[in-house]
C-alpha cells in the first residue's frame, strides 16, 4: 500500500494535468486487471435471473429470480404459458403494480401459494447496479462478459 | 510525457497487477489442477459471494443455497450440474403442470425428430417426451421451429448466440458444453449415418 501512496504522490507532485491524467488511467487499467482476477472467481449460480429494468432507477435492490429454485416446484409451462412470462430476461416489464394486481410473480407470492409481497427483501436481494441479465448464460460467457441486452 | 515515463507507468501497473494477483493466489499450488476452469464442486456458488446477490442484504443466510437443493439430485457435466431430465425421470423433483391445480398432468408426445448432421458428428436427435413432460407446444411453434421437419436451420453459432434451442440450452437448461447430450444419435455401425438414422427414427415412435 506504501508503494502505491508513495507514487500516487510523486506522481501528483511532477506531473501536468495530462500527465497525470495519462498516469491515473494506467493505474485504473492495472487495478482493472487486479479486479478481473477477482471476478473471475466469483460467479452466480447458472439460471439466476437478475432484473433491473426499473429497480436502480427506484433506488431499490434489483430483483434476483432465481430460476433453478423455482424449475425445482413448477414445470416451464406454468410460468411460461399459463403465467405469461416472456422467454427472455427483462422482456415481461414486470412491476410491483403487475405483482400487486397478481400478475406474474403476483400469481404465486400473495400469501396463499407462496410467501407474499411484504417480503420485499427476499426478492429485491441482488448489488445495487447489477444489470438485467440471465446470469453466465452461453452468450454472456462467449462474448464480453456483458449483460444480455434489454427486450 | 517522455516514453520512459510511459514504460514507468506501465511496468508499476503491472508490477501492482501480478503483485496483486500472486497475493490472491498465493495460498494455491501454481501446479494445481483445473488452473484454467471451475470444476463443478466450486461452480456451485453460495449466495454470499456469488458477485450477484448484495452480501450486506437481509436475504443472504435466508436464500436457499443452490448446493443444498441440488444435492438429492442426478448430477451432471454442466449448467447447473444437475440433470433435470433424470432428476424428474426418477420423481427426485416433482414439479407441478398447473400452479393452481396439483392433480393437473402433462400428456407428453412421443416423437424423436432426428436432424442430420455433417461430418463425423453423430446427428441430432429431439426428444420431444421431455420438451412437453415440461412446455406447452406453443413456446416453440410456431414462432421458434416451424412444426415440419426439416423445415429449421439451426446451426450451433446460433443456438450458442442465444437463439433457436439456444433460448433455452445456455440460459436455464443444459448448455452446449454437453454436446453427446443432443449429438446423441448411435454412432453408424454399419452402412453410414443413413442406416443409424433410419433405426433412430423408428425406435421411440411407438
Ligand atoms: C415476489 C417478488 C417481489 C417482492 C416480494 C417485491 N418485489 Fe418489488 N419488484 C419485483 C420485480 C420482479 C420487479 C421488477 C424489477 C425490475 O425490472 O427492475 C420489482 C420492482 C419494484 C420497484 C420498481 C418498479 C415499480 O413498480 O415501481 C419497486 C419500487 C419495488 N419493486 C418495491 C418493492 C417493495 C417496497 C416491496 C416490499 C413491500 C417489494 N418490491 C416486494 C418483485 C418483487
Ligand atoms: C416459476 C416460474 C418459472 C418457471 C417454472 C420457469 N421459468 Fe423460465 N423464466 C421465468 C421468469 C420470471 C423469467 C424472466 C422473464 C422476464 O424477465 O420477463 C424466465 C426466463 C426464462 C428464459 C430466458 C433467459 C434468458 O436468456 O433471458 C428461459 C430460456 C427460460 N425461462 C426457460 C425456462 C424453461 C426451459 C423452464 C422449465 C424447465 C422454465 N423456464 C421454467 C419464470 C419461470
Ligand atoms: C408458479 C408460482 C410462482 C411464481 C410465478 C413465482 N414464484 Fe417465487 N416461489 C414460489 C414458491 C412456491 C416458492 C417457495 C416458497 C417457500 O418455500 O415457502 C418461491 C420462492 C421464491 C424465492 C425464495 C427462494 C428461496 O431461496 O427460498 C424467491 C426469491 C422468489 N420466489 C422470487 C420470485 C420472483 C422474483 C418471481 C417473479 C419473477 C417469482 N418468485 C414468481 C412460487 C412462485
Amino acid at each position: 500500500m506504501n508503494i502505491r501512496q508513495n507514487w500516487i504522490k510523486r506522481t501528483i507532485a511532477s506531473g501536468s494535468k495530462v500527465r497525470i491524467k495519462r498516469r491515473f488511467i494506467a493505474y485504473c487499467l492495472g487495478l482493472m486487471s487486479v479486479a478481473g482476477v477477482f471476478c473471475t472467481t466469483a460467479q452466480a449460480e447458472y439460471g439466476d435471473i437478475v432484473l433491473n429494468n426499473y429497480s436502480d432507477q427506484a433506488q431499490i435492490r434489483p430483483v434476483i429470480f432465481p430460476h433453478w429454485f423455482h424449475r425445482i416446484r413448477y414445470r416451464c409451462k406454468t410460468c411460461h404459458g399459463d403465467l405469461g412470462f416472456k422467454i427472455k430476461a427483462g422482456g415481461s416489464e414486470i412491476n410491483m403494480l403487475k405483482i400487486i394486481n397478481g400478475e406474474y410473480c403476483g400469481a404465486c407470492h400473495n400469501g396463499k401459494i407462496a410467501w407474499a409481497m411484504e417480503n420485499c427483501d427476499l426478492c429485491h436481494s441482488a448489488k445495487p447496479g447489477t444489470p438485467t441479465q440471465a446470469h453466465k448464460s452461453s452468450k454472456q460467457s462467449l462474448i464480453s462478459p456483458q449483460p444480455v441486452e434489454k427486450k | 510525457m517522455k516514453t520512459t515515463d510511459h514504460i514507468r507507468v506501465l511496468a508499476v501497473s503491472a508490477l501492482i497487477c501480478v503483485a496483486s494477483g500472486s497475493a490472491v493466489f498465493a495460498a494455491e499450488n501454481p501446479n494445481r489442477f483445473n488452473r484454467l476452469f471451475t470444476p463443478p464442486e466450486k461452480a456451485v456458488q453460495s449466495i454470499k459471494d456469488d458477485g450477484i446477490h448484495d452480501p450486506q442484504g437481509p436475504a443472504v443466510g435466508v436464500l436457499q443455497e443452490p448446493k443444498q437443493a441440488f444435492a438429492p439430485l442426478e448430477k451432471s457435466i454442466s449448467g447447473n450440474y444437475v440433470d433435470w431430465t433424470a432428476s424428474l425421470r426418477k420423481q427426485q423433483i416433482s414439479p407441478l403442470f398447473d400452479y393452481q391445480d396439483p392433480a393437473k398432468k402433462p400428456q407428453p408426445m412421443d416423437l424423436n425428430i432426428v436432424m442430420e448432421v455433417k461430418g463425423s458428428t453423430p446427428d441430432v436427435v429431439f426428444p420431444h417426451n421431455i420438451h412437453t413432460e415440461l412446455l406447452d407446444c406453443s413456446v416453440c411453434h410456431p414462432q421458434v421451429f416451424v412444426p415440419q421437419k426439416g423445415g429449421n436451420q439451426i446451426s450451433m453459432a446460433e443456438i450458442m448466440l442465444g437463439q433457436k434451442c439456444g433460448i433455452c440450452h445456455g440460459s436455464v437448461a443444459f448448455p452446449v458444453s454437453d454436446c453427446k447430450a443432443c449429438h446423441s444419435s448411435k454412432p453408424p455401425a454399419a452402412g453410414g449415418k443413413k442406416a443409424a438414422k433410419k433405426a433412430a427414427d423408428k425406435a421411440p415412435k411407438k
